[in-house]
């Protein structure tokens, strides 16, 4: 019962914080004078005939409150988030067609990252100032400050391009959809997630490391050792569980993060997903496209910080009363 | 607490703004000592001065050589194919960019970008972010319901998305860059900030200061925060890398600083179509950027452990092994803003 309220509670608040955001997107993009915005909507070298088509199409004259009412409307209802100037596609139709790459870097991303930054943090926090320990601290340090496309440039130059030159070519750039194989998609997915993984992972790799050495320090943890417990039990299932809350409520908080390195990668690499072409849509000043990512990004996060806190009320019961 | 007692912590926090009293005074002189005797926080110190130095004097070396930031040498700089030239060639140290233009010379102008907006940006958040933090956690309320609860949707936005929503409809520019980065740096040290106001406002001398008729803003200001300056300035150090990295990718992704100053991030994203035929072009911008980045992070968690005497007493719990800091330090609390909010809670 109580989880299922959380939940609700959850999605609720969730709804309003998006609710925030398209409020704020539309304040930001439609309050300024109707010239400039129907300028940006049109396009660059749109005559002033179409500008003034756009005004009379998108309703720029009529009062705010009513345009304001139509924008939301248009989402929520119609679900249309107006046309790429450009291609006339739908932004509804290019989310749909970006979607798959995107979620390619992102799932296989988290999961890379995650695998990666706890394992490293448990053998770290358990093999405390040894040989391994203080090479892993470096590493975290120097994967800490490394800005996400130096690392995706850096492994195009040192491990794409040699492979490739010794006609080793299963790693590629660009993207190829699940549909070819799911060999050929990892092939070209693999340096992607490593990089937008390692950037992350360094992080909760000492997250991790810091909280399991912090909690390993619990009298509790000395009473499972003391009841005759295997140490590997004592780590897995006492010391790891109170260990995660940490890293886990940091994981919401991140998310945002992580999305800004999904966007350099998919920049870095050529994949056509959302972040690359919403690099695209800035450097064509193609803003129903902008605020179409804008809405569908925030959404993303909103989800995904649902699931944390899910997550994060599983193991750590009094979240939910609060 | 004695009535003399509580007069000498009055006496204190009153000389505190002007240079925190004898006590407070040696223990600074103790952290700098104690940061002294870390080499490594010491290197990463010379680093960060040298790296000072020479995006001051930039306009120096582009005197020496001759070779302003934006000038494309198109007869020396590029090859007969229209390439750009290696390091050494025809008095380009570290070579040219894909229009013949001295990459050394745009790589030490670039600094100037990186060092100006992460020090600046850092300013900004941390005097934003105490602010509102020691509100936030002193007030307490509906006043702390309403920040913490801001506090945590700035945290969890993706912020590239803002900084590319905002660069669509104003178009990059330094003022952008800066307000968009400080924006979103704020909002973490506020986080700390108020976890540690809230536990330090409930402390005796706080009591005794208000008994003693001081307001919320003095206690707010003059009890508290030096208290938190340790956090604070381990935060800001640590602060400057992640503002750098920030700028570097608004500038990789062409939102950031535009064209044709230069920007490490900007530099990269030229070199991104020179791959196969100029090594330096990406190589020494990368290092620059590294160098910088782990520098400030090595020195923010150097002064994190010379602040901080739980060091030495993890130290004397230990395994009665001397450890290294650098490993002490992770003991703590992992680097970065994310993790030294485990120091204020």
């Amino acid at each position: 019962m109580g989880l299922v309220w959380f939940l609700v509670r959850r999605i609720l608040t969730g709804i309003v914080v998006l609710w925030i955001v398209a409020t704020g997107t539309f304040l930001l993009f439609f309050t300024r004078p109707v010239a400039v915005v129907a300028r940006g909507l049109a396009g660059r070298s749109a005559t002033p005939q179409v500008i003034a088509e756009v005004i009379r199409n998108l309703g720029l004259n009529l009062p705010l409150s009513e345009q304001y009412w139509h924008f939301l409307v248009q989402i929520v209802w119609h679900h249309n988030l107006g046309y790429s100037y450009y291609s006339q596609q739908a932004v509804t139709t290019i989310i749909a067609q970006d979607l798959p790459i995107t979620a390619s870097v992102v799932v296989g991303g988290v999961v890379l990252w995650l695998i990666v930054g706890m394992c490293v943090g448990i053998l770290s926090a358990t093999r405390a100032r040894t040989l391994f320990d203080r090479t892993a601290t470096l590493a975290v340090l120097a994967g800490y400050s490394m800005p996400t496309f130096v690392l995706g440039e850096l492994l195009i130059i040192g491990v794409f391009l040699p492979l490739n030159e010794h006609g080793f070519d299963w790693i590629q750039t660009g993207y190829a959809g699940l549909s070819t194989g799911v060999i050929p998609w990892m092939g070209h997915m693999i340096l992607p997630w490593v990089t937008v993984a390692t950037v992350q992972a360094a992080i909760y790799t000492r997250l991790s490391r810091g909280s399991l050495l912090d909690t390993m320090g619990e009298d509790y943890i000395r009473t499972a050792r003391a009841k005759g417990l295997s140490e590997r039990r004592v780590i897995l299932r006492h010391g790891l569980r109170a260990a995660l809350t940490p890293v886990v409520s940091q994981l919401g908080i991140d998310i945002g993060y992580f999305l800004g390195g999904v966007i350099v990668v998919e920049e870095v690499f050529s994949l056509p997903g959302l972040g690359f072409d919403s690099v695209q849509a800035i450097e064509t000043s193609n803003l129903p496209v902008i605020i179409g990512f804008v809405l569908v990004a925030s959404v993303f996060v909103v989800v995904a910080n649902i699931i944390v806190d899910m997550v994060y009320a599983v193991l750590d019961p009094r979240v939910r009363i609060a | 607490m004695t009535v003399s007692e509580m007069q000498f912590q009055a006496r204190a926090s009153e000389s505190a703004p002007t240079g925190g009293g004898i006590e407070g005074r040696s223990q600074w002189q103790l952290t700098w000592r104690r940061l002294l005797h870390d080499k490594v926080a010491v290197a990463s110190m010379v680093v960060i001065v040298v790296m000072v130095l020479l995006a001051i004097t930039a306009p120096l070396f582009a005197s020496i050589t001759h070779h302003p930031a934006d000038m494309p040498f198109t007869n020396t700089g590029t090859t007969s194919t229209g390439a750009p030239v290696g390091p050494g060639t025809h008095g380009f140290w570290l070579g040219t960019d894909y229009i013949g233009r001295d990459l050394f010379i745009r790589i030490l102008y670039g600094a100037r970008i990186s060092l100006f907006v992460g020090i600046v940006t850092t300013a900004i958040a941390t005097v934003a972010g105490v602010s509102i933090g020691l509100i936030a956690g002193y007030f307490g309320g509906w006043v702390d319901a309403v920040l913490a609860r801001f506090i945590d949707t700035i945290l969890a936005f993706p912020y590239i998305v803002l900084a590319l929503a905002l660069a669509a409809i104003f178009g990059g520019s330094l003022t952008i860059v800066i307000g968009v980065i400080s924006f979103f740096s704020w909002a973490g040290i506020s986080r700390i900030v108020r976890g540690q106001t809230l536990s330090l406002k409930e402390k005796e001398y706080i009591e005794a200061a208000r008994s003693l008729g001081a307001g919320p803003w003095r206690i707010m200001f003059i009890d508290v925060l030096p208290n938190l300056m340790g956090p604070v300035l381990v935060l800001a150090t640590l602060y400057i890398p992640t503002a750098v990295i920030f700028e570097a990718t608004l500038s990789f992704l062409g939102i950031g600083i535009p064209e044709p100053t230069p920007s490490w991030g900007s530099i990269l994203a030229e070199a991104q179509n020179y791959y196969t035929v100029a090594w330096w072009y990406v190589v020494f911008p990368s290092a620059a950027l590294l160098i910088t980045t782990l520098a400030f992070n090595l020195l923010g968690d150097g002064i994190r452990d010379a602040l901080d005497p739980r060091t030495e007493r993890i130290f004397a719990a230990g395994k009665g092994r001397r450890r290294r800091r650098r490993v002490a330090g992770a003991v703590l609390g992992p680097a970065g803003p994310a993790s030294v909010a485990e120091l204020g809670e």
